[in-house]
């Protein structure tokens, strides 16, 4: 039997040839059906799988090529790990320009889905920071993309799920840092208005905004959370211990979801109860701050045997006021919702990829053990409201969204469809093509 | 500053351990047949900290070329900290059953290559008086197995070969490290179905750093493998051949 691949919410399951892709310089194999790049499998759904299909693994390609110091400049495989970029890079002064909230990425991974982070207001996507790309094509053509030269083979490419080609090697301009430590502040907020006047008011003095919100909370209580903002620190005169690496990894697969209504209300609760001031400031290390469920490996298996879905949306500024209280009442009423809600304002710097996922307004993400039909039914309705207010759903995060609702939130699918390579296809792609 | 050398280096084992050495600055020299690949990483070890990557084209069954590449490599150094020869194959056992000549061939790679390069390589550094020679060997060195002895033997002949070695060298204060790697997943390994046994490359490069560093004679690696290997060697010869391994 095939191995199974997985996403990282577990779900779907589906078997899969593995192939390792381990030289740069040579051709793409020849698959039976189809084929898709895998990098690190952090994408919840199935837009990072291919059922029946080969899966070209590219951990492998994991050299750098070349790092200017002076420019911030750095070369290497799209195989590269975030978390390997860190360790070079921050040592020498110099951060990701952008980052998800886990540093185990690939930078291929993280180019596919023109990933986004705390930093959106300032600094776009991961794609407004890459400078040039190689895409392998499966007849072996190397197309060398930029701005300026394939710039529509790299906007097809930025965003475009892996089924342009492969991407083989990357170039990045990387972020300068004085030190790998961040002042941080978070504040209480009683309800969404306030998350959206605390945004407001912070986006021009804070480099990281984003807001963790009580799912579970009902009522007046609604939409009430954390806001945290912060900012990369100066070099801190005093020199501070680095931070323990300490890491624990659930190994075992609980046998049903640790995640269920009453644990979930209980942990919003004290969480949110957990502080009494209504604001705090801290200096905290940059892992603690960017990558606080990496300290955790698998902690994806806490949601069971039969995985999770997650479910991230954005609306529009002219709605999300209207909107995101309804989403957020929604899935309080079917208390489904997770441990981690997060609700963010993107700016409006305009992505550049073909079906790139940010886009101005309010973005909403958040975790649902998978309990069945009932959970499908909830996100379906979310997508309803979604879909009204002129939004989008994050098909990095994907697992069920209708082919309908996918080209409503992507009017550039078409054009995009012109750039897949014939021999490139996935589990997402054929799923919302239906 | 360390010299490092390192033949095979284009093996998944050998690529993590060169990393270790690059991150401290070391100057490497890296010697293999896939000169595409030792570029590729010897930029890369540079972006990792090597303050310096040279590259050698080799064929180690290449024998009449050893003496030109070993002169090459030490041109320019004071002599070599460290030198690490990792390069090997894993031979399709049946195929070598009804073939002397694979036999003959893939003995050669894994043992006679190793131990023709080492001749050389031995009185370098004896000259120099300083230094690690590590190897890196098998588990399958320890005993042979009716599944792959023919790769079993080589291995036990490079194991031997040492420790004969290090009786010689150490009265010239140089280093003889013998490792014993268990399954590791590697390209080597590609098409074997992995389990709770097998390590990854980066940990067994880190044992060969910390085996090297601490000037050990010989390295199971992972650690639990001499346990084990220890077992299986007392079994007497009239039990284990109706044992199928
Ligand atoms: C805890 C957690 C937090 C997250 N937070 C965020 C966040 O804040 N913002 C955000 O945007 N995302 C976030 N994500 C999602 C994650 O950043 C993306 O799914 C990312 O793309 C995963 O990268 P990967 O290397 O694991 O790629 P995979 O998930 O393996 O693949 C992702 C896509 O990239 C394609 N691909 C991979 N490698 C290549 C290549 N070499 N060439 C061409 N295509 C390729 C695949 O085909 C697939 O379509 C988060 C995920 C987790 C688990
Ligand atoms: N993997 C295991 O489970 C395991 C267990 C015990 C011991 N070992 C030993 O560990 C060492 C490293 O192996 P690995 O697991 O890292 O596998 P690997 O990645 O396949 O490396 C083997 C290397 O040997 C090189 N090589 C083979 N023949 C050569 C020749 N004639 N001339 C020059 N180079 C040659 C190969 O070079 P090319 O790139 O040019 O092919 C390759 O780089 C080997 O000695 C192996 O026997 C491995």
């Amino acid at each position: 039997m095939p191995p199974v691949a997985y996403s990282w919410g577990r779900y779907p399951r589906t078997a899969q040839t593995l192939v390792d892709v381990t030289d740069r310089h040579a051709c793409l194999p020849r698959p039976a059906s189809s084929m898709l790049p895998y990098g690190n499998g952090r994408s919840y759904g199935d837009s990072c799988l291919n059922a029946d299909g080969d899966l070209l693994r590219t951990r492998a390609l994991d050299r750098f090529i070349a790092f200017d110091p002076t420019t911030g400049v750095l070369s290497c495989e799209a195989g590269v790990l975030f978390s390997e970029i860190l360790n070079l890079a921050v040592p020498q002064g110099w951060f990701l320009p952008v980052t998800p909230g886990t540093c185990f990425v690939t930078i291929g991974g993280a180019i596919a889905n023109d990933v986004h982070g705390k930093n959106h207001h300032r600094a776009g996507t991961i794609g407004h920071h890459v400078v040039s790309l190689e895409l392998l094509r499966s007849d072996g053509q190397r197309l060398q993309c930029s701005a300026a030269e394939n710039a529509d083979w790299f906007s097809a490419t930025i965003g475009g799920l892996g089924l342009t080609g492969l991407i083989t090697r990357v170039e990045i301009h990387l972020r300068r840092i004085a030190s790998p430590w961040m002042s941080t502040e978070t504040i209480k907020f009683p309800d969404v208005d306030t998350f959206f006047e605390l945004s407001a008011a912070s986006e021009r003095d804070y480099e990281y905004t984003v807001a963790w919100i009580d799912c579970a909370a009902k009522g007046k209580a609604l939409g009430r959370g954390l806001f945290s903002r912060a900012n990369h620190a100066p070099a801190l005169a005093d020199q501070r211990p680095d931070a323990p690496k300490r890491r624990l990894t659930m190994r075992v697969t609980p046998p049903v979801s640790l995640v269920n209504p009453l644990s979930l209300r209980a942990f919003n609760w004290a969480y949110y109860h957990r502080q009494r001031q209504p604001a705090w400031r801290a200096t905290t290390r940059y892992e603690a701050f960017f990558y606080p469920l990496d300290g955790i490996g698998q902690w994806n298996r806490m949601y069971g045997p039969r995985g999770f879905l997650q479910y991230q949306c954005v609306v529009p500024p002219g709605q999300s006021a209207s909107t995101i209280p309804r989403l957020i009442e929604c899935i309080s009423r079917a208390g489904g919702g997770s441990f981690l809600a997060v609700l963010k304002q993107f700016g409006d710097i305009p992505s550049l990829g073909m079906l790139s996922f940010p886009r101005p307004g309010t973005t909403l993400a958040l975790d649902f053990p998978n309990a069945g039909p009932s959970t499908f039914a909830l996100l379906d309705q979310l997508d309803t409201l979604v879909a009204a207010s002129g939004g989008a759903v994050y098909p990095a995060k994907d697992a069920r969204m209708s082919g309908t609702h996918f080209r409503q939130y992507f009017p550039g699918w078409e054009a995009f469809s012109r750039f897949i390579d014939p021999r490139f296809s996935s589990s997402f792609w054929r799923r919302v093509m239906e | 500053m360390q010299n490092v050398l390192v033949v095979g280096a284009t093996s998944a084992i050998a690529e993590a351990t060169c990393r270790l050495y690059a991150a401290r600055g070391a100057r490497l020299c890296l010697a293999g047949r896939n000169t595409q690949r030792l570029n590729d990483m010897a930029d890369d070890l540079r972006v990792r900290g090597a303050q310096d990557v040279a590259v050698h084209a080799l064929d180690v069954n290449d024998i009449a070329n050893h003496a030109q590449f070993i002169e090459s490599a030490w041109q320019g150094r004071s002599g070599m900290d460290v030198v690490l020869i990792a390069h090997g194959t894993l031979p399709d056992q049946t195929a070598c059953e009804t073939s002397a000549e694979l036999s003959l061939q893939e003995f050669a790679t894994n043992a006679t290559s190793t131990i023709a390069l080492l001749t050389p390589i031995a009185n370098r550094m004896q000259a120099s008086g300083k230094g690690t020679i590590a190897v890196i060997s098998s588990v399958a060195g320890d005993r042979g197995r009716a599944s792959n002895y023919l790769y079993g033997s080589a291995k036990a002949a490079v194991t031997t070969f040492l420790s004969g070695l290090r009786q010689r060298l150490y009265a010239h204060g140089v280093h003889v490290l013998t490792i014993k790697p268990g399954f590791v997943d590697t390209p080597m390994t590609r098409n074997f179905k992995k389990g709770a046994l097998w390590a990854k490359p980066d940990a067994v490069a880190t044992g060969i750093v910390r085996a090297i560093d601490r000037k050990r004679a010989i390295a199971y690696l992972p650690g639990f493998w001499a346990l084990i290997m220890l077992i299986i060697r007392c079994v007497p010869e009239a039990i284990f051949k109706r044992v199928k391994l």
